[in-house]
């Protein structure tokens, strides 16, 4: 028990997947699903981070920085990536709800199924 | 649209916006952000305006045509500078040394020289002429589209 | 029925999660750290910029900055495709 206690960055990051994949798999309004992928991406992002951090360091920036050891910096990079990546699947996905809603009149992800012409 | 006090405060309050995220942009080599943060703050400035204003006024200001000029000259920019130091290998970073962008920091922790960095403050400048260009029509163009009109080709 | 074996089947998905976090390196002590070693100690020279992060960016691993900037650039190009109304003239499509 007291090792969750320890490792507790990484369970928070765990239940956030949870979370996610609850909204994910069990919900049926699209806004709602494109609200779980939104979180399940901030749940990956603080794993990323929080993989990288040693006990007592300071930010990875040499301008001014106190003394004592750093950070890791290339989870840092990724992260920079990731979430750049996650704002443009985002903004498609969102175009995508638009067009639908157009075309069908309706946000239900079961009755918007079949593609017709 | 707003009402009047609102649009006055929004138009001062975007000058002060643009310069805090060109001061993020320019100072990447020196302290935390870039160009991908930079460029977030000024179109969160563009999303302020789009609110105060409608959205039929701002597109009178922020054409299509500039907007694409933009974000390929920097795509462009960056290409250009990933290619120039292929003498000895792609991506090489060949300003360090040269007069332009070259000193050397002093080792350890330092107050920071601006004129470090070698060819980082230029890609930092295109990667943030891109994203302002791209998120803003991304912007305005969902906008645009909720109201019943497409972006003038 | 199918909601109760997709509710067990969530379960066992987050109940893997949470006890395979429980095994990774304790927070704070990251193992092997040779690469990042060696980054946070030559970038001032080899580079010849204060922030690390910035030097990993667009220096260590600028090929993944490319990627990120094309990425960026198919994704702005696909959103102002998908919104355009369609003007349908007299004579026809």
């Amino acid at each position: 028990m007291e090792n969750i206690a320890h490792n507790f960055p990484f369970v928070a990051s765990a239940l956030l997947l949870g979370v996610a994949f609850y909204i994910v798999i069990f919900r049926k309004n699209l806004i709602k699903l494109i609200m779980g992928i939104a979180m399940m991406a901030s749940g990956v992002n603080l794993f990323i981070v929080a993989l990288g951090y040693r006990t007592g360091g300071n930010a990875p920036i040499y301008t001014d920085v106190p003394p004592g050891p750093m950070v890791l910096s290339v989870p840092q990079a990724l992260t920079l990536t990731s979430i750049v990546i996650n704002v443009a699947v985002l903004a498609l996905m969102l175009t995508m709800v638009i067009h639908t809603y157009r075309n069908t009149g309706d946000i239900d992800s079961e009755k918007s199924r079949k593609l017709k012409g | 649209m707003l009402s009047k006090i609102v649009r006055t405060v929004a138009n001062q309050l975007m000058l002060f916006i643009l310069i805090f995220g060109l001061y993020i942009i320019a100072h990447g080599h020196l302290t935390p952000g870039g160009g991908f943060q930079g460029g977030a703050v000024v179109v969160s400035g563009v999303v302020m305006l789009l609110v105060a204003f409608n959205s039929k006024e701002l597109k009178k200001s922020l054409r299509e045509r500039l907007l694409s000029i933009m974000e390929s000259t920097g795509a462009l920019i960056f290409i250009a500078l990933a290619f120039a130091g292929l003498g000895t290998v792609f991506f090489y970073n060949f300003l360090v040394g040269s007069p332009i962008f070259g000193h050397i920091p002093t080792p350890g922790p330092n107050p920071g020289d601006f004129w470090t960095g070698g060819f980082i403050p230029l890609m930092n400048f295109a990667v943030g002429l891109k994203v302002i260009a791209g998120l803003s029509a991304v912007v305005l163009a969902i906008a645009l589209f909720a109201r019943g009109e497409e972006m003038e080709e | 029925m199918r909601r109760a074996i997709g509710l067990f089947l969530w379960l066992v998905l987050v109940a893997s999660l949470v006890s395979g976090m429980l095994l990774i390196h304790p927070f704070g002590d990251p193992s092997p750290t040779d690469m990042d070693d060696y980054i946070i100690e030559n970038a001032q020279n080899q580079t010849g910029s204060n922030s690390v992060v910035a030097s990993v960016v667009f220096d260590y691993r600028g090929l993944d900055t490319l990627g990120e900037a094309t990425i960026l650039f198919t994704a702005v190009t696909g959103v102002l495709l998908l919104l355009r109304t369609q003007k349908r003239k007299e004579e026809g499509s």
